[in-house]
């Protein structure tokens, strides 16, 4: 029988020092440029056209845009898209001075006809469209951050209902945090933030909240049954416990995912790409992020029993029940850590 | 009543069988355009009833409001319903199987024509004004007096009918017993409203045609309509056509006997007023007799004109024609008729009249539609998507099943059999509820695979962990199965409230992505959970005295 994990006895909450360091420099770095570059966004949110065009020959990024330049249609982005006789030409709102509604499929034929003149007819075929007005675009951006922001809100709502709100508010917070570093991950490999994408943003929220609600869970039912462990014990065990499940699954899901990403198509790359990033960003803040702010959570407002208050004293007790000792971590280590 | 084995391979059979019955490939007809001909024509295919969204099998998808730029309209909401149904008139233009023509919100229209490959065409007949005329129908029944003289140019011409009947009378036709039936039929002379008996003759066109109930209605079987429309077609029956009339196709279908037929009415072909004319119409319920009523009003000019025209034609059948489609049944005229004007629908529902009413308004205020969205696909695009998906799939899948055999053995086994029941129970929810299968959709069902394992791993790891405390193997998989189950349902329950939120706030593939998603999480639970559990009540049975577990 293979065991991954089993009777692991990390003392993971003793590193979240760490952690927060690591993910500040992922964060910061990737908001920074966020905010300065902006993010490469799809032509569904600013309107525009896209045209994917399959050539005959490769032809090459430059012969198009000679072709398109000889028509007069500048600023339009020109990318070879997967295989070298595919490529996707795209004029966003804005940048080549189009701004009314209709201009958009003016832009596609134009394009059209001057392919026919710069490859030649019969050596390619338009094999998809998109022309978006800018009305759309506006429209769908408000509704990308509706729909994150109502996501939280019924997810809170939920674990309020469920666990209590600490919990939630911890999960929630995690979740949150995932975002962030999604879109600083988005940011570094300049992916274009298409509908497709933020709906992988959303998944990556649900997988995100699942993973935390499966450590939460055994928290809840740690709490139970060890009276006398201190939330710091408590959650450490209960990550430990749960370490061999989370491989698991971790696992399969980015079997799934890596599958997706390297089979799957042009098209499904980028939301491939951010749900394979999601496992990571979502493991690692359910231990690390999620963890211990239910433990600050707990501390500032202590719930019932009071023992987030005693979160950072170990009592290294054994449990009065004891089905298997708890092994908690080294008074010693974490101690030191005790100063919050 | 799940404690026992049986009754929960039953269960299990039971939705087993609905799965495969809804994954069962069906007949579609397809309306396709003939590339040699140029019109349309009925094909059948057999698939499996999966709907492909348009990124899957390529198409056109538009997305249309009131164009205001030129001057505000003053209802908009209205406008685009007068829209819609303008747009559905003209919707068997394009050689579409599933054409979606849905409002969204109060001001927008959303086309989606699957397989459709030319924009340039869609757009022109989408935007195209609206022309709404009345005419009379042919009262004087000179179509079918000249019916025998269409059968014996298409026999001359080559033509045999098709269908048994035709087959059956084949005989008699040789001995030109079809001239004297059509002397016998012009004896009769001018038939009353209510003939129902038919027109069947044998002739190449009349043994389409059956008599509707009011003069110059036909019906035609709904799988003819492609062999009528081509023989209508025809310049040799067209000369052959009455002066005056013309023949106009109904925008209804009606069954009779478990047949579907479509009318086919001859009206003249001078309209006797046109949209033009019409200034308004409403639909209200009449609260003496209770009946559905449409009111409509006219210009002065138009009310001159069909006080006039009206005043001719008392007792006579008024057709009413939208963009070349007769809408409804024709009412009578029931006297003369000025500006003012009331079509009563009797028992039929108010939503008909209502539907009539946008009808009559669509002519009158023909709603400029701009496009705000277009998106066009190619067929091989679709395609290619759909091998890939594919691959994808299959290698995420094979992966999936090697770690969990690896790793959890014979249990790992039973997981991965549940497995394909999950796939089967999307697919079949999929299919069942007529959802669309979008390439997000896709990537959604190849992810889920990979999530839905996730319950089984919950399971098993807390199997794992109750033998371990050396509980024997029967109440370490009864309480493994009872520890993991909030785990499962408050993780899946939070997944599928984001995947609710995902399926509100978006649009298209999307929706379909997050539909997929939701659809495999309750599969997922009732697999995970409900099969896997049946299988080691199987398994426990037959080795009562296991001592190990094979986790």
């Amino acid at each position: 029988m293979i065991r991954l994990f089993a009777n692991a006895n990390y003392d993971f909450i003793k590193w979240r020092r760490w952690a927060y360091g690591l993910t500040a420099a992922i964060i910061i770095p990737g908001f920074a440029l966020f905010l300065v570059h902006g993010l490469n966004y799809s032509i569904e949110f600013t309107g525009g056209t896209l045209i994917q065009v399959q050539t005959t020959q490769p032809v090459g990024t430059d012969r198009l845009r000679a072709a398109l330049d000889a028509a007069g249609i500048r600023d339009a982005e020109i990318k070879q898209f997967g295989t070298p006789t595919d490529y996707v030409v795209t004029a966003r709102l804005g940048t080549g001075g189009v701004t009314a509604e209709g201009s958009t499929q003016a832009t596609a034929a134009a394009v059209d006809s001057a392919l026919a003149r710069g490859v030649g007819a019969g050596q390619y075929a338009i094999v998809r469209t998109e022309a978006v007005g800018p009305k759309v675009g506006r429209e769908l951006q408000g509704k990308a951050f509706l729909a994150i922001f109502f996501s939280f809100i019924v997810t809170l709502i939920y674990l309020a209902f469920r666990f209590e709100w600490r919990f939630g508010l911890a999960a929630v917070l995690a979740t949150f945090h995932d975002i962030l570093t999604t879109i600083a991950f988005i940011r570094y490999l300049d992916l274009e933030v298409s509908l497709v994408v933020v709906g992988a943003v959303l998944t990556m929220v649900g997988y995100s909240l699942n993973d935390t609600i499966i450590i939460f869970d055994r928290v809840r039912e740690n709490l139970r049954k060890y009276r006398r462990q201190n939330l710091y014990e408590i959650l450490n065990l209960s990550i430990n416990e749960t370490l061999p499940r989370s491989v698991l699954t971790h696992g399969t899901t980015m079997a799934t995912t890596l599958a997706l990403v390297l089979l799957a198509g042009e098209v499904l790359r980028p939301f491939a790409l951010v749900m394979t990033f999601a496992i990571f960003t979502g493991t690692f803040s359910s231990i690390y992020i999620a963890a211990p702010l239910l433990m600050y959570i707990e501390k500032r407002w202590p719930g019932q029993d009071a023992r987030g208050a005693r979160a950072f004293r170990p009592t290294g007790a054994v449990p009065l029940d004891a089905p298997r000792p708890p092994s908690p971590p080294a008074p010693g280590g974490s101690r030191s850590k005790a100063a919050v | 009543m799940f404690y026992t084995v049986r009754s929960r391979l039953i269960t299990i059979g039971i939705v087993l069988a609905l799965s495969i019955w809804a994954l069962i490939p069906t007949n579609t007809t397809q309306r396709v355009r003939d590339a040699a001909t140029g019109r349309m024509k009925d094909t059948t295919i057999r698939r499996v009833p999966i709907n492909l969204g348009l990124d899957l099998q390529g198409g056109i998808h538009l997305a249309l409001e009131v164009d205001q730029s030129k001057g505000p309209v003053p209802d908009a909401a209205e406008a685009i319903r007068r829209a819609e149904r303008v747009v559905r008139t003209r919707i068997d233009e394009f050689g579409v199987t599933e054409p979606v023509v849905q409002v969204v919100g109060n001001n927008r229209l959303i086309v989606e024509l699957a397989g459709e490959k030319d924009p340039a065409r869609a757009k022109s007949v989408i935007q195209r004004t609206a022309y709404l005329e009345f005419r009379i129908t042919d009262m004087k029944n000179l179509f079918r007096d000249a019916l025998p003289e269409v059968d014996k140019a298409l026999r001359q011409a080559g033509i045999k009918p098709a269908g048994q009947a035709a087959a059956a009378a084949s005989v008699t036709q040789l001995f030109g017993a079809d001239a004297g039936a059509g002397k016998g039929r012009r004896a009769k002379g001018k038939p009353a409203a209510k003939d129902t008996s038919d027109v069947n003759a044998p002739g190449a066109l009349s043994s389409l045609l059956f008599q509707g109930q009011l003069p110059g209605e036909y019906l035609v079987p709904e799988e003819q309509v492609p062999v009528a429309e081509s023989l209508l077609a025809r310049p040799d029956v067209r000369r052959l056509m009455p002066r005056g009339i013309e023949l106009e196709w109904g925008n209804e279908v009606s069954s009779r006997a478990a047949r579907s037929y479509r009318a086919l009415y001859a009206v003249e072909d001078r309209p006797i007023i046109t949209g033009e004319e019409l200034q308004d119409a409403r639909a209200t319920r009449d609260p003496l007799t209770n009946q559905s009523v449409v009111n409509f009003v006219l210009s002065r000019r138009g009310g001159r004109i069909f006080e006039r025209e009206t005043g001719r034609h008392v007792q006579d059948y008024m057709a009413i024609i939208l963009d070349g489609r007769v809408q409804g049944q024709p009412p009578i005229i029931k006297g003369q008729i000025g500006q003012h004007g009331q079509i009563e629908l009797g028992a039929k529902p108010l939503q008909e009249a209502q539907d009539l009413a946008l009808v009559l308004k669509a002519g009158a205020l023909p709603a400029p539609l701009t496009i705000i969205e277009e998106r066009t696909i190619g067929p091989s695009l679709g395609k290619d998507s759909i091998t890939d998906g594919i691959h994808a799939g299959i290698v995420g899948v094979a992966l999936v099943i090697l770690i969990m055999v690896v790793y959890y053995r014979w249990s790992g086994a039973l997981a991965v059999s549940a497995l394909t029941l999950y796939v089967l129970f999307t697919l079949a929810g999929l299919a069942a509820f007529g959802f669309t299968l979008t390439l997000p959709g896709l990537a959604g069902l190849v992810l889920s695979v990979g999530i839905a394992v996730d319950a089984n791993v919950l399971i098993f790891e807390r199997i794992r962990e109750e033998l371990q405390h050396g509980k024997l193997v029967r109440t370490a998989v009864d309480e493994g199965f009872t520890h993991a189950m909030s785990a499962i349902i408050d993780s899946n329950v939070s997944t599928a409230l984001t995947a609710f939120i995902l399926y509100l706030v978006g649009t298209g593939p999307v929706q379909g992505f997050a539909i997929t998603l939701i659809i495999g999480i309750a599969a997922s639970m009732v697999t995970a959970i409900f099969v896997v559990r049946t299988f080691y009540m199987i398994w426990l049975e037959r080795r009562p005295d296991m001592a190990t577990l094979s986790v």
